[in-house]
């Protein structure tokens, strides 16, 4: 494999972790990166890094797309999300964001199977994680060509 | 830029809003620039890309990208939501290690085994694919080549590839992932009810007084189906949930009833279940007397290990793992008599107040319930038993056929069902549930197919884990892996997998998207085309076949698998790969190439390009000159018309949002076996099980026995493996978006505290995980979603940097010969 010595040199899992900056090396062979691709040996032993942190800044993330589920920008450790309770719903519930400051929950929240716009949050919306998860601080493996639909003009006919 | 009066108006009170709130409009966010047209995004439908539930995908397109996906409010499976997966389909083409020409291992410009990959053009990659081929075929025959497909190709990929691989190389080492993942619910439906797939539907969802998960983590293994198992859970309070788990996750969050046991022992729970049922005299007897018939199934059957090894060589049922003797309804009862509560829950681990309760969901006629399973079942060395013992329960009350009353096989991949089991890229199947060990069966294939009879050899190939270990032993000699990352997923990874791939004696062709473990271990890397990239049809869990059109254009060089398989075929004449007797008794197929034989067969080519919508792109289609994908949908739904499997026509798929097989005179069917909902029953006859010569399903007498490999001493803790909601299966697509990436970076040891205190480790420590096969370096979580009772962790498989596959045990379940993931020794220490 072209580049894959010195590929693996920048990628050896350490106490910080270094990824190759770029996925295919300028020949278009592939680099290694041992989380998608194995380590250049596959069937050794691998460091494994540090957990990475979760990310609490409270920051609201840019959705890639109006659809997409916005990402949850605080730690959810130890939330109780059971039959029984729903601690998001403690400041998402729209009764609750005047005193949270926490966004409600979207109005699709509140539709049923059917469409029909419940007085609260749909049952088939109870569990949050499905579709909202939290962040942490790892670094992408490799770059994402994904275009924001903003950023793509319409060619010239 | 015109306004008009009302334009004019809307910008002011945006203005004005926004002085009110004291903040600026940026310019970016004011007009739109470039009108209205700019705005514009092409949506089109298409199933999601991830698991076997099957969710309907709104994609939209912008010049030539995907730009944004949302659930699909018209699909019936989810109607408009998705999990977080589904909500990133939009990034999974887009990981900036695309693979975008083919890459051959070369040294001074030819290929070598030892070689670096080297970018090469197709002409050139097939060439000496080709040439591998053919010298294995001269030196070793049809025996030594061998396809390792998929659950996730689309059902003309995996047609394409049984025909190429059956009719064109005469070989049946074809087989698919999918082996690892549902064959043994596949051989239990055969051996019940003689026919594959569930008898119900997800409209069972809404219907069911109580759901059983048996092993199943619908919560992050199915979320959808999960919102609809939730939705009628906290919308009826008289429903019951029970979570079976051998540790508590994320769905036992939602259970009245959770039960944590013993690994293994859910057969003894499955058991015990009858004997309650029977001795509380809750069997219906009116319906287990009509339809229902009772057998006795081989015991100590083995653990479908190497021959030689002790735990073959001393079981004593291992010669005939599948074989079933009749006995009555009586026989049965004593058999399961010894299963009682007290015994159960001392084996299992269970308290006697929940295998009370458990039961009584089975045992109340009034009660309806839906039982769901995955891979706790099919993963496991007794997984066709824990299969049929769960049918058990349901014939013994009637609780099948109707809705609300389900035993329901969920499926891991989006076209298992599809693509695997329907087409049949098992190594012993053929279309429509017949197999290659019926003449009958081979004679219809090899007259649909238009080749001659006698071309499909009968003797079943090499199912997934004998294909590694011929490939090891070097029986097995050119192979050809599409549209999976085996090296990450097969069992025992170091021993039996990799030494097979770098075999110098064999040659490897991986397809993929992508650079995962398993291409990087081949000879030859195929880009593919994935997804909306190509005209696709998968098939769910519930029987739904649904399609979609190719959306945009794969990257650079990549081609779909179906492209791939059919130009393949171009490069073989039969006077190459078939033999001289099958020649001169057919002497008209002397001297035409595979693709002529199996593609331009009059049959598969019929259909011009003019029949694509104009607008329409199809990459296949163009490049062959006909319309490819209708032309072998066609041909392969001859199989089933008629027989009980019958598929919608061609250009139906294209509107709607599927339908569920069979479909008659335009109707999907939702409940089988039942009078009313399945034309294939007849009137007066109410159930009718017809894939069953007598038209009964089989109730089946199986003892409980212990797992292939159960801590001890020297490997002291259970290793369970498994996935996680944010990654699928390997990753190789979701560990490239981003946001997936960052919300589960890297596999990690789930763990109980007291177990890590014992051994010296704190949470987040750095481990060594050592089997009696092979180690992973990984980090300790007692903290996280999964909580692990002690003696069991649990470590997921989606990373490639962590192979936790190199400690698992490549013992399968004797019958389906589907490999347990779920169950082996392991001892941990501090890294």
């Amino acid at each position: 494999m072209k580049g894959l010595s010195s590929a693996l040199a920048g990628v050896v899992f350490g106490g910080s972790l270094i990824f190759a900056a770029v996925a295919l090396s300028a020949d278009g062979t592939p680099q290694i990166v041992p989380r998608l691709t194995g380590g250049g040996q596959p069937m050794t032993d691998n460091q494994a890094p540090p957990l990475p942190r979760p990310i609490t800044d409270d920051v609201r993330k840019m959705r890639n797309y109006p659809e997409q589920p916005p990402i949850i920008p605080h730690s959810i450790e130890n939330y109780q999300l059971t039959l029984k309770t729903n601690r998001c719903l403690d400041c998402h519930r729209r009764q609750f964001t005047e005193g949270s400051g926490a966004p409600m929950i979207s109005i699709t929240h509140f539709m049923n199977r059917d469409g029909q716009v419940l007085a609260d949050v749909t049952p088939r919306r109870y569990f949050c994680t499905e579709c909202h998860v939290p962040q942490t601080d790892a670094k992408p493996l490799v770059p994402n060509t994904f275009e924001d639909m903003v950023h793509i003009k319409k060619a010239k006919p | 830029m015109k306004l008009s009066r009302r334009d004019m108006l809307k910008s002011h009170a945006a203005a004005i809003a926004a002085g009110v709130a004291n903040i600026t409009v940026p310019a970016a966010a004011q007009p739109v620039e470039g009108g209205v047209g700019s705005l514009e995004i092409q949506w089109s439908k298409a199933p999601c890309r991830f698991c076997g539930t099957g969710c309907g995908v709104m994609v939209g397109v912008k010049e030539g990208k995907v730009v944004a996906t949302h659930g699909d409010t018209l699909a019936e499976v989810n109607r408009g939501l998705n999990c977080i997966k589904g909500y990133f389909l939009s990034k999974i083409m887009y990981g900036g290690d695309r693979l975008t020409t083919p890459l051959l291992r070369k040294k001074n410009g030819v290929y070598t085994k030892d070689g670096e990959f080297t970018p090469v053009g197709w002409d050139e990659a097939f060439d000496v694919m080709a040439a591998q081929a053919k010298k294995t075929l001269k030196a070793k025959g049809p025996t030594a080549i061998g396809m390792f497909g998929s659950g996730q190709w689309t059902i003309w990929e995996g047609y394409a590839a049984t025909k190429l691989m059956r009719a064109g190389f005469r070989s049946n080492n074809l087989d698919p992932n999918a082996r690892h993942c549902m064959a043994s619910a596949a051989y239990a439906f055969m051996r019940t009810f003689g026919m594959d797939e569930p008898m119900g539907c997800y409209d069972d969802f809404e219907a069911a007084d109580a759901f059983v998960l048996w092993g199943s983590n619908m919560a992050e293994m199915h979320p959808i189906l999960w919102t609809r198992l939730t939705d009628r859970r906290l919308s009826h309070p008289h429903v019951k949930v029970a979570v079976l788990s051998t540790f508590t996750n994320r769905s036992s969050d939602l259970a009245d009833i959770p039960i944590v046991f013993k690994p293994g022992t859910d057969l003894a729970i499955l058991n015990y279940i009858a004997n309650h049922i029977i001795s509380t005299g809750r069997v219906n007897q009116d319906f287990v007397n009509k339809h229902t018939s009772f057998v006795k199934g081989a015991v100590d059957i083995g653990y479908g290990l190497r021959a030689e090894h002790p735990l073959q060589t001393k079981a004593k049922g291992a010669a005939d793992p599948g074989a079933m003797q009749p006995i009555d309804f009586e026989a049965y009862a004593r058999f399961v008599k010894d299963y009682t509560l007290d015994n159960v829950s001392k084996l299992s681990g269970v308290e006697r107040g929940f295998l009370q309760e458990l039961a009584e969901l089975y045992a109340d006629p009034k009660r309806k319930v839906m039982s769901l399973w995955t891979m706790g079942f099919n993963q496991h060395v007794r997984g066709v038993w824990a299969n049929q013992l769960v049918y058990n329960l349901h014939l013994l009350t009637g609780k099948i056929s109707e809705p609300g009353n389900s035993p329901f096989s969920l499926t891991g991949q989006p076209s298992a069902c599809g693509t695997a089991r329907e087409v049949g890229t098992f190594a012993h199947r053929l279309p429509a549930d017949m197999t290659v060990t019926n003449l009958a069966h081979r004679k219809h294939a090899e007259e649909i197919w238009r080749v001659p009879t006698g071309t499909i050899p009968e003797k079943p190939g090499y199912h997934a884990v004998e294909q590694d270990r011929m490939l090891r032993d070097g029986k097995l000699n050119f192979y050809w892996i599409q549209v999976n990352n085996n090296l990450q997923a097969a069992p025992n990874s170091s021993r039996e997998t990799y030494p097979g791939y770098r075999n110098p004696d064999n040659f490897i062709v991986v397809s993929d998207a992508y650079p995962t473990v398993t291409a990087l271990a081949a000879d030859l890397i195929l880009p593919a085309a994935m997804w909306v990239e190509k005209e696709g049809a998968y098939g769910n869990a519930e029987r739904r076949t649904h399609f979609w059109r190719q959306l945009v254009n794969a990257p650079g060089e990549a081609r779909s698998d179906l492209w791939q398989l059919m130009e393949f075929s171009k490069r073989f004449i039969t006077d190459e790969v078939w033999p001289s007797e099958l020649l001169a008794a057919n002497p008209n197929y002397r001297g035409k190439s595979l693709f002529d034989v199996l593609f331009r067969n009059g049959s598969v080519d019929r259909f011009p390009l003019t029949e694509l919508p104009a607008e329409v792109e199809n990459q296949e289609s163009k490049s062959f000159g006909f319309y490819v994908q209708k032309g072998l949908f066609e041909e392969y739904a001859g199989f089933g018309r008629g027989h009980g499997h019958d598929l919608a026509p061609f250009d139906s798929y294209h509107e709607g949002r599927g339908l569920r097989w069979p479909v008659v005179n335009g109707k999907e069917t939702r409940w089988r076996y039942r009078e009313g909902y399945d034309p294939y029953v007849k009137p007066g006859q109410g159930v009718h099980f017809y894939g069953q010569p007598d038209g009964k399903a089989k109730i089946l007498a199986v003892p409980y026995e212990p797992p292939a490999e159960s801590p001890d001493k020297d490997y002291d803790i259970w290793l369970v493996t498994g996935r996680v909601l944010e990654h699928w299966h390997s990753g190789s697509m979701t560990m490239r978006v981003p946001e997936l990436y960052k919300a589960f970076p890297g596999a990690r040891c789930f763990m109980h505290a007291e177990d890590a205190r014992a051994r010296g480790i704190n949470n987040g420590a750095e481990i060594r995980l050592i089997s009696r096969r092979g180690e992973i370096r990984t980090r300790v979580d007692t903290q996280g979603r999964n909580r692990m009772p002690r003696g069991v962790v649990f470590v997921p498989w989606f990373d490639a940097s962590q192979l936790i596959n190199k400690t698992t045990l490549d013992a399968t379940d004797p019958i389906s010969k589907q490999t347990d993931f779920k169950k082996c020794a392991v001892k941990i220490v501090p890294a």
